[in-house]
């Protein structure tokens, strides 16, 4: 570790270039500077990545500005030792949804059932710490321990990874799938969304990560797919219980598995059978995933893509899909659909996969994802002849994410001198970048958790499915900006020369980027 | 006790005397002359159980339905008190009762989201957000609120949540604070005294970046305001006793910040545990713990805030009913309708407002529970154009129209 003096150095370098940078670049006409200047080195590592730690100004200037970027643009060439070994010991990151569950859920589950609790929404219940006896305390942190570890993770790997943009756009995919890890059992499916349905396609398809997530558990329960059915589902299913519950009786104290049967028990059962169609994800999916709010559709399109997704639901408990996506065909809608003017003839699960095509190849989500990842990257309002490029290299390419970030990011607009610090960096960013600049050695993630969530930004803990804002407004206010002070000075705490150290980073220029 | 404009008046000499007189403090002068209006929204989270926090004793259904929970008629022992011989308060709501009796305290019953969730999540999420159903919204409706008043130097303080983050309906563009203690507000010094706040607020007095100079001017503005409020010295008036609890605390806070005169519009505070599968209780129990501690504190409150109750209402809300019927754990389960409360001095209390539904099987909602017969919207609309003067509540519930019959007059007809 370089010592304190060339850290501070190096933090007081990166700002008085930002600083500088206003007039520093000269109106390049197209891509990525041959002899690019620090400044210029600093906004590519603000951008690409979570900003950068003393010394990569240097490294990557010997590599070569567009060869840096090009090879962040193929993270799987890069290697990332250093965070393996940093992420080795977080257990549950390398564990299926089927193996948390049953270490995390079931003792939850048995306890709740001893307890003859009511599990009608199918939640864990309310302000449960408070009131539970000793004996579930254990059981709850260990519920506890799955957040802190995804959270460790997502620290260490923005912090320490080498493969920078992975991180920024996992980030940024995950917040625009976004799922909340307190809904019900999302939080079980959470580690396997992360790692399964984003990571690996976040410089990939579109049409695949859009697919990984409408089958992803984590999704269909967040947004309530996993009960959306065909009314006439709901009728049966609840002939099927009378009938079983007529047997039961007949044959004198209902027996299953051991268990008694109470009448109490029936009707959860009864409860939790879905009634009809949910629209939930088929409207999010609409708006937020793929065509944006003014993407063209209409209310009848929202139906008729819920009909065409019912059945994507979680196979059951001790079934060969157990945890995983499972299409139930009797929970299917069959009949035919119009969806954004195209036919779609009942089937079975094709008809969903049908809505997905249909709505990866859709000009306003080109624009709409276009329009997003130019706000990520270049400014909250982007410049429109940007995003008509980005747009149409969407088209061009069926969607390959790696060549629409890449057009994006080799864009002249990209280097130019108002793109500069144009962003407000979110709590993450700030909170990643500090970490970054004064090379810290991250060992309390609890700690870093808790801040973020003072300063508004708890991970995987965004309710709504809008994700975050990415736009100066939501992250600008006086409040925000004590707490940002606050986790500076707490940060520089104990180092050499640590009321420098703080200055920086709370100064006005650290909280862009 | 100091009034509010007293202090205003003495807070501020001592503000410009110290060189210091924050640019909100002015406009929050110019409008206590204006009587600065207070809302104080406070969220029971979890589904209180509205039937036996605002007993319908005039139903037989009620007792029929709860054998071993039902709270008492009023007369006997520990029993429920009448509100106007069909509804009575639970006895621990003791503390509310003269503030009813003498006209201040509203209740609106069978109140309710028009959405039929049974989710504590998603039911939270849209009363926060105003949008019921409507999951995308991405602010709240408090903080719509606040857009919807905008004022030109707003204080840092005008909208203030007691908790550890802020709530989902006070998140959004306008600004809001969440503080966890009062008391600490402010930046940390560090360790072995690094003396970096006056720095700071150097550094972002002169920055030349216009979208954070401004909150940063204003943060220090707050924070030197704190100081001279000096919540650590804090009183209650009239002798009134908050409980030691979490929520308790909270709502001493809200008082403090309402008396301090530092321009608070809008306050946010939550208490918990209120989903009671099992043991609930009637006269005794979970829930008449919880009442205990939820009463108390209001009541302290109300009394705290004594002539300021002129300019306040405060606003109970929970995210649904519980079941009219117990179930086998002598507890209720996930329901619908509930109950809702306004309090302040111009409220037309001493009513039960809202079109009571019944509680006879084909009278509830899926054969359950309370129906909802009026949406929460409308209530929130009263208090936001009754009391809080917005005009054209419209942006603030996207997608529902605000009717003139469904207003249910607890703020008076206006």
């Amino acid at each position: 570790m370089p010592p304190i003096r060339s850290r501070l150095a190096h933090i007081a370098t990166v700002l008085a270039a930002l600083a500088l940078a206003v007039h520093a670049l000269s109106a390049a006409s197209s891509s990525v500077p041959g002899s690019p200047d620090d400044a210029t080195i600093v906004h590519v590592l603000n951008r690409l990545g979570f900003g950068p730690r003393p010394g990569d100004v240097e490294r990557v200037r010997r590599m070569g500005l567009a060869s840096w970027m090009d090879q962040q643009l193929r993270p799987e060439r890069i290697a990332d030792g250093a965070v393996d070994a940093r992420v080795a010991g977080l257990a549950t990151l390398r564990m299926t949804s089927q193996q948390i569950a049953q270490e995390y859920l079931k003792p939850l589950l048995e306890q709740r059932q001893q307890r003859g609790r009511d599990a009608a929404s199918g939640e864990p219940d309310m302000d449960s710490r408070r009131k539970r006896p000793a004996e579930i305390g254990p059981v709850l942190q260990r519920r506890q321990e799955l957040l802190q570890e995804l959270v460790a993770q997502k620290v260490l790997r923005a912090v320490y990874s080498e493969r920078q943009l992975q991180e920024v756009l996992t980030d940024f995919w995950f917040n625009h799938f976004n799922v909340f890890a307190n809904k019900g059992f999302t939080r079980i499916y959470l580690t396997a969304y992360e790692r399964d349905a984003i990571r690996p396609h976040v410089l990939g398809r579109f049409r695949d990560l859009l697919d990984a997530t409408a089958k992803s558990p984590a999704m269909l329960l967040y947004l309530d797919n996993a009960r959306s059915a065909d009314p006439k589902f709901a009728e049966k299913a609840k002939s099927d219980l009378d009938r079983l519950q007529r047997a039961g009786r007949r044959r004198g104290g209902a027996r299953q598995q051991g268990r008694e049967t109470t009448p109490e028990m029936m009707e959860q059962v009864r409860q939790n059978i879905p009634t009809g169609i949910n629209e939930n994800y088929a409207r999010e999916l609409l708006e937020l995933h793929t065509l944006g709010v003014d993407g063209g559709y209409t209310q009848q399109d929202i139906v008729n893509v819920a009909r065409a997704l019912t059945g994507w639901t979680i196979g059951r408990p001790r079934s060969a899909e157990a945890g995983q996506f499972w299409f139930n065909p009797r929970m299917h809608d069959t009949g035919d659909k119009v969806v954004l003017g195209q036919k779609i003839t009942g089937g079975g699960i094709e008809d969903g996969e049908r809505v997905l095509d249909l709505l990866a190849r859709h000009p306003s989500t080109a624009r709409f994802i276009a329009t997003k990842l130019a706000r990520r990257f270049v400014a909250d309002e982007p410049p429109a002849a940007l995003v008509d490029r980005a747009a149409a290299t969407f088209r061009q390419t069926d969607g390959d994410l790696r060549e629409v970030v890449r057009a994006i990011v080799t864009a002249p607009e990209f280097f130019a001198s108002d793109t500069r610090r144009a962003k407000v960096k979110t709590p993450f960013e700030f909170v990643v970048s500090a970490l970054r600049a004064t090379e810290a050695d991250v060992q309390n993630t609890l700690w870093l958790a808790r801040t973020l969530q003072q300063l508004g930004m708890p991970l995987y803990l965004c309710q709504p499915p809008t994700g975050y804002k990415d736009t100066a407004d939501a992250w600008v206010n006086s409040g925000a900006l004590i707490s940002r002070m606050n986790f500076a000075v707490e940060l520089a705490n104990g180092k050499a020369s640590a009321r420098a150290v703080a200055m920086a980073l709370g100064s006005p220029e650290f909280q862009r980027r | 006790m100091k009034s509010r404009r007293i202090f205003l008046r003495d807070g501020g000499l001592a503000l410009v005397s110290l060189g210091f007189a924050p640019s909100f403090l002015a406009r929050t002068a110019a409008a206590s002359a204006a009587r600065q209006k207070l809302l104080i929204a406070i969220f029971q989270r979890g589904a209180v159980d509205g039937l036996n926090m605002v007993v319908p004793c005039g139903e037989r259904a009620y007792y029929k339905s709860r054998p071993s929970i039902a709270v008492p008629r009023p007369g006997r022992a520990d029993a429920a008190l009448d509100l106007d011989g069909f509804f009575a308060f639970h006895p621990r709501l003791a503390p509310l009762k003269p503030i009813y009796d003498r006209g201040e305290l509203a209740v609106i019953h069978a109140c309710g989201s028009p959405d039929h969730t049974r989710s504590h999540f998603d039911a939270q999420d849209y009363m926060e957000s105003g949008t019921p159903g409507v999951k995308s919204t991405d602010d709240g409706w408090l903080n719509r609120t606040l857009e919807a008043r905008r004022v030109d130097k707003a204080s840092p303080f005008r909208a203030v949540a007691l908790a550890p983050t802020l709530p989902r309906s006070l998140q959004g563009t306008a600004s809001a604070l969440a503080i966890g203690q009062i008391a600490q507000f402010g930046v940390r010094d560090g360790r072995g005294g690094m003396g970096v706040g006056t720095s700071f607020e150097e550094q972002y007095a002169a920055a030349a970046d216009r979208v954070l100079q401004a909150p940063g001017r204003e943060a220090f503005d707050a924070i030197k305001l704190m100081k001279q409020v000096d919540p650590s010295q804090y009183r209650p008036a009239a002798g009134a006793d908050y409980p030691r609890s979490a929520f308790g605390q909270a709502l001493r806070q809200v008082a403090q910040l309402a008396r301090s005169g530092v321009g608070l519009e809008i306050a946010f505070a939550e208490t918990g545990n209120w989903d009671h599968h099992v043991n609930e209780g009637g006269t005794q129990g979970l829930l008449a713990a919880r009442l205990d501690d939820f009463a108390r504190g209001m009541g302290a409150l109300v009394t705290d805030l004594g002539e300021q109750m002129r300019d306040t209402v405060i606003l109970t809300m929970s995210e649904f009913g519980r079941t009219l019927a117990e179930n086998g754990s002598r507890g209720t389960d996930h329901g619908h309708g509930n109950a809702m409360m306004a309090i302040g001095a111009g409220v037309k209390g001493g009513r039960v407002y809202g079109a009571w539904p019944g509680l006879e099987r084909d009278q509830l909602f899926e054969g359950r529970d309370l129906q909802v017969t009026t949406d929460f919207r409308d209530v929130f609309a009263e208090v936001v154009t009754s009391h809080l003067g917005v005009g054209d509540p419209s942006g603030i519930f996207p997608g529902y129209a605000i009717r003139a019959e469904n207003r249910r007059g607890f703020m008076g007809r206006s």
